[in-house]
């Protein structure tokens, strides 16, 4: 574009004059600037010069201590505890080399430990504190301390560290923590400067990382003074933190002990709910592991351990592990079908082994078929077919909808790390997964707790409460904060009708007490304590034709990992109920034969606080359970046992 | 001018464009810089690793850079601003979306071999597509309000997407940039006195705003602001920092402690010594002298980018000049004033002395497009 001389003339002249004012204006400030540094380097270079000379005031953070876990008698689930450690500044060193070679000559180096200190030293600003050995003795800790003139940057600490004297007993409950990874990290907006401490400690699952705020608490300030060499000389001034809350929660130490050693190498779970106040007095996963190894930071070959084992020791099955309920799922359907007027507890079916919907066979699991069967002897004996005739009647909507009443497909809120929502499915659900309409078929595999309906145990557990209670009890595992008592969980009336409710317990009584019941061989003969149950047996995947030619007939055949779930869900005592309890053994086989003898060893001990009297037992049973007490109390050495762990 | 009439007048060609760099301009940036790898040498208490080698190569690099920029015709980067600008704001729309997030904010791309800052890159190109615009519209329509508006909405569009990384240190710094284009360029005084207006309003809007459901700025923005105005409300943060960077520079006195000789950045009282506080250990080792001197230094490469810019008949150039040494004088401004205490902490490097890779080389790049705009001139 062209412009005519004498504009562009007039436009060049602006522009020189703007530029001469912001010139102008840059130097002044630029002047200003000046005479700042004038004020501050030679009108008060006398005061600052001073301050300097006294400017050895480091001011450094004190870690607030981290809040403490009690069990629901006191007795402590995670401490901290002092451990000492040995931390490194480069800039201080000097010759990082010749520092390494005279400390090594004073105490003991892990040498993994160390390449690692090495590597951090050479490659973090020469200002970090890098950690070169963890968890030392106190004597390595006091001749660091004395040859301190010939380490220079090499400081011994002494902090807290997390202990879990229970070891592997609350491992899924309470967690671990371990030292702050840049992932923690990241996942947090605006990090406390704390964390950025050099190996902190941060709860990584369970009640340690969903309390993590407030067990850890806040840190103070402290103003120390340092010589011309950095060293520490006296301490100034200090701002205290305040300390991480305490927490106790519902479990009872003793009796999650014995669940999990009655459990023992099973992959199982099992959970015992207070039936009052919803508390849940053990919530156990096995296997289970030692949280300790994870506080110093695992080892590779520890960690692989963990992770390749078939078993999945770090899985939380309790809360997280979800199965088809199998026939536990029974009393479900026949609430709903009582509540809806569909059924009377007096209606029979026949059930002549199995039934046909839709051109498809479904077979009862007693081959021979129960013959004429009523809602009691239909839970009792845990006849399939009944249940099939029930689902065509009252359908799927109002099953699911009695399940999510119940617990099933409900997500409940308690600090543990991936709790599991479940499943209570409906055709919409089903639409909106798979895209698919609901057949009928689904809704007779789902009467009995199989295809699409998933459980977690804790969900069992909560449905036999409310069964046993007719209250929307709502679990709880934090008794106290501090010692201000959390909501209780004990919860409303459901709004069921109390003689449906009676009906189907009663059914559950005679699973375990009626010569008939499918549980009758675990039952309890302790007046006064008679457990109602009942026995699920869940299927992984069916037996297949060829498999059947082949000769596989039952479980015992088949590889563990496609064997069928045991499952027991029961509540005690039958006229008073104080517990309630629910037992998922993986790939155990049957529900009547590997999970209820476990689920009634573990009410028995909830109901008694110890090892139940023989006489809770049937007489021909007593020798055998005495054996089992004996062998279970010398792998649970007395309450204070040495957490060193039974991972 | 359009670029067909640079050639006519004997403008140097090839290789002999060489000789007509910007000389002591381009001594100025290495004497500032070489007082940079000084200051970095004795922050590491005395030696090149870890900081003061790796800068000598990027400043290097950085020169390599200037000198193949200067050596396109100014032309070129007249007519490629606008692509150059949608580049960076492009960039600046992909790390809102993939961006690292580094200190809670959203603000670098990780390129592989370095960690390029779109917001770093935006403080050139806005200036020179503000400067190729004035450029291009006739002197008279300057003022018109809608020939206006559009330079105010180059510089709004990628001041937002700064601002909603969050980074207010460089939103200001865009602004101010794009400001002292469009007010060397002409744009009448009262468009001017508006802005101002209006930013003592937002100012009073972002403090009424604290704490309330429409709270314009980051909490720990607010922190920042507070540190500032009570050093104290902070003793482990900013505030600390302050104090201690207050310390050191008074403690130098006329002449300072000597080389090597600073006992405060020894002592790792303050935790950004190589970066944003360097200024200090320079002020503590070398005094007020120490101080002052570098500040003409500054001061001098700013001069001899007012003279080419003023002598340059070329009116993108010139525009293009003096935004960017402009941009140049914001840095070291803001970071001087915030070592004072005189300006509340924002993250802004002293200039070719921090050390820091992007900001090294964004502003080698700018010095190449000075010496480019100088080599050019029409004669």
């Amino acid at each position: 574009m062209k412009r005519s001389p004498r504009d562009s003339l007039e436009t060049t002249r602006k522009m020189t004059r703007r530029g001469l004012i912001l010139g102008g204006a840059q130097a002044g400030f630029m002047g200003l600037l000046a005479l700042r540094m004038r004020h501050l380097q030679v009108e008060e270079a006398d005061k600052f010069r001073l301050l300097a000379e006294e400017n050895r005031i480091k001011v450094s953070l004190i870690p607030p201590s981290r809040g403490q876990i009690f069990d629901r008698n006191g007795r402590i689930v995670a401490e901290n505890a002092p451990s000492y450690r040995i931390t490194m500044v480069r800039e201080d060193a000097g010759d990082v080399e010749a520092v390494i070679g005279r400390l090594m000559k004073l105490i003991e180096l892990d040498p993994d430990e160390m390449a690692r200190a090495l590597d951090e030293l050479n490659t973090l600003r020469g200002d970090t504190q890098v950690t070169v050995a963890d968890r030392v003795s106190r004597e390595a800790m006091s001749r660091v301390a004395v040859n301190a003139p010939a380490l220079p940057g090499v400081t011994p600490e002494v902090g807290l560290s997390r202990h879990y004297p229970l070891g592997s007993d609350l491992a899924h409950v309470v967690g671990y923590v371990g030292p702050v990874s840049d992932y923690d990290l990241s996942k947090i907006d605006n990090p406390d400067q704390l964390l950025l401490t050099p190996r902190f400690q941060i709860g990584k699952i369970g009640l340690e990382a969903k309390h993590e705020e407030d067990l850890r608490g806040k840190a103070g300030i402290k103003q120390v003074e340092v010589n011309a060499a950095g060293r520490e000389m006296r301490e100034l001034d200090r701002e205290e933190g305040r300390a991480g809350q305490d927490f106790q929660i519902t479990v009872d130490h003793m009796l999650q002990n014995y669940v999990q050693a009655r459990l023992g190498q099973e992959s199982a779970a099992a959970v015992v709910i207070d039936c009052e106040s919803g508390d849940l007095l053990a919530i156990a996963s096995a296997p289970s592991f030692d949280p300790n190894l994870f506080v110093r930071g695992i080892s590779t070959t520890d960690y692989r351990a963990l992770t390749e084992n078939q078993f999945r020791p770090l899985a939380t099955k309790s809360v997280q592990g979800l199965y088809p309920p199998g026939s536990t799922f029974k009393m479900v359907a026949a609430l709903a079908g009582l509540e809806a007027g569909i059924i009377t507890p007096l209606d029979t079916h026949y059930c002549g082994g199995y039934t046909e919907v839709a051109g498809h066979r479904f077979h009862c699991w007693k081959r021979a078929g129960h013959g004429h069967v009523n809602l009691a002897s239909s839970l009792r004996e845990s006849c399939d077919v009944y249940y099939y005739n029930l689902a065509l009647e009252v359908g799927i909507e109002k099953i699911s909808a009695m399940a999510m009443r119940l617990g099933i497909g409900q997500k409940f809120d308690i600090p543990m790390s991936a709790v599991a929502t479940g499943r209570a499915p409906t055709k919409a659900w089903k639409q909106k997964s798979f895209g698919k309409d609901w057949v009928i078929g689904d809704s007779v595999n789902a009467s009995i707790g199989q295809g699409f309906v998933l459980a977690s145990p804790l969900q069992l557990a909560v449905m036999s409460a409310r069964i046993a209670t007719g209250r929307a009890l709502v679990p709880r595992l934090v008794k106290s904060i501090d010692g201000v008592e959390q909501p209780s969980g004990a919860g409303e009336s459901l709004g069921l009708n109390e003689n449906h409710l009676r009906h189907v317990r009663k059914a559950m009584f005679d699973v375990s007490n009626n010569r008939r019941g499918t549980a009758y061989g675990s039952r309890i003969t302790a007046a006064g304590m008679q457990m109602a149950g009942k026995t699920g047996t869940s299927q992984v995947r069916n037996i297949t034709a060829a498999e059947r030619r082949a000769g596989v007939r039952s479980n015992r055949d088949l590889p563990w990992e496609r064997r069928d779930h045991a499952l027991f869900v029961d509540f005690a005592p039958y006229d008073n109920p104080k517990v309630a309890v629910a037992v998922v053994v993986e790939h155990g086989g049957g529900g009547s034969t590997t999970a209820a003898p476990i689920a009634r060893d573990i009410t028995l001990q909830a109901l008694y606080g110890e090892d139940p009297p023989l006489s809770a037992y049937p007489a021909k049973d007593r020798a055998r359970i005495a054996a089992q007490q004996k062998r279970l109390r010398q792998a649970r050495p007395a309450s204070d046992r040495d957490g060193n762990g039974r991972a | 001018m359009s670029y067909l009439e640079y050639s006519v007048k004997s403008a140097p060609t090839g290789l002999r464009k060489f000789l007509y760099f910007n000389w002591p301009l381009t001594l100025l940036l290495i004497a500032v810089a070489s007082t940079g790898f000084l200051m970095l040498y004795s922050v590491a208490g005395g030696g090149f690793d870890p900081w003061s080698a790796a800068q000598m190569k990027r400043f290097g690099l950085g020169l390599v850079l200037m000198f193949i920029i200067g050596m396109v015709p100014a032309w070129f980067w007249r007519n490629t601003a606008g692509v150059a600008y949608l580049i960076a704001l492009v960039l600046l729309v992909a790390v809102e979306l993939f961006g690292t997030v580094g200190m809670g904010a959203q603000r670098w791309i990780d390129l592989g071999f370095m960690r390029l800052q779109p917001s770093e890159l935006m403080k050139i190109t806005l200036v020179m597509l503000l400067a190729s615009y004035y450029d291009w519209l006739p002197a008279k329509r300057v003022s018109h309000p809608v020939w206006v508006f559009v330079p105010v909405l180059i510089i709004l569009v990628p001041t937002v997407l700064v601002l909603k990384q969050p980074d207010l240190g460089t939103a200001l710094l865009l602004i101010a940039s794009g400001g002292v284009v469009m007010f060397i360029a002409g744009v009448h005084w009262s468009y001017f006195a508006a802005v101002i207006a209006t930013g003592v309003g937002l100012v009073t809007a972002v403090f009424k705003s604290r704490g309330t459901g429409w709270q314009l700025l980051k909490d720990y923005q607010y922190k920042r602001i507070d540190t500032f105005l009570d050093p104290s409300s902070d003793p482990l943060g900013a505030g600390y920092h302050i104090t201690q960077s207050k310390i050191a520079l008074g403690s130098g006195g006329w002449t300072g402690r000597g080389f090597m000789q600073g006992t405060q950045s020894r002592l790792n009282f303050l935790p950004e010594k190589h970066t944003d506080f360097i200024f200090t250990t320079l002020a503590e080792e070398f005094g007020f002298i120490g101080g002052v001197t570098l500040l003409g230094l500054y001061a001098l490469i700013l001069v001899f980018c007012f003279v080419s810019a003023m002598s340059n008949k070329d009116r993108f150039s010139s525009l293009m000049t003096f935004g960017l040494a402009s941009t140049f004088f914001f840095f070291f401004a803001v970071n001087m004033s915030m070592v004072m205490g005189l300006a509340p902490v924002v993250g802004v490097p002293l200039p070719l002395v921090s050390y820091g890779g992007s900001a090294m080389l964004v502003l080698m790049v700018g010095f190449g497009l000075i010496q480019s705009a100088h080599v050019h001139r029409p004669r």
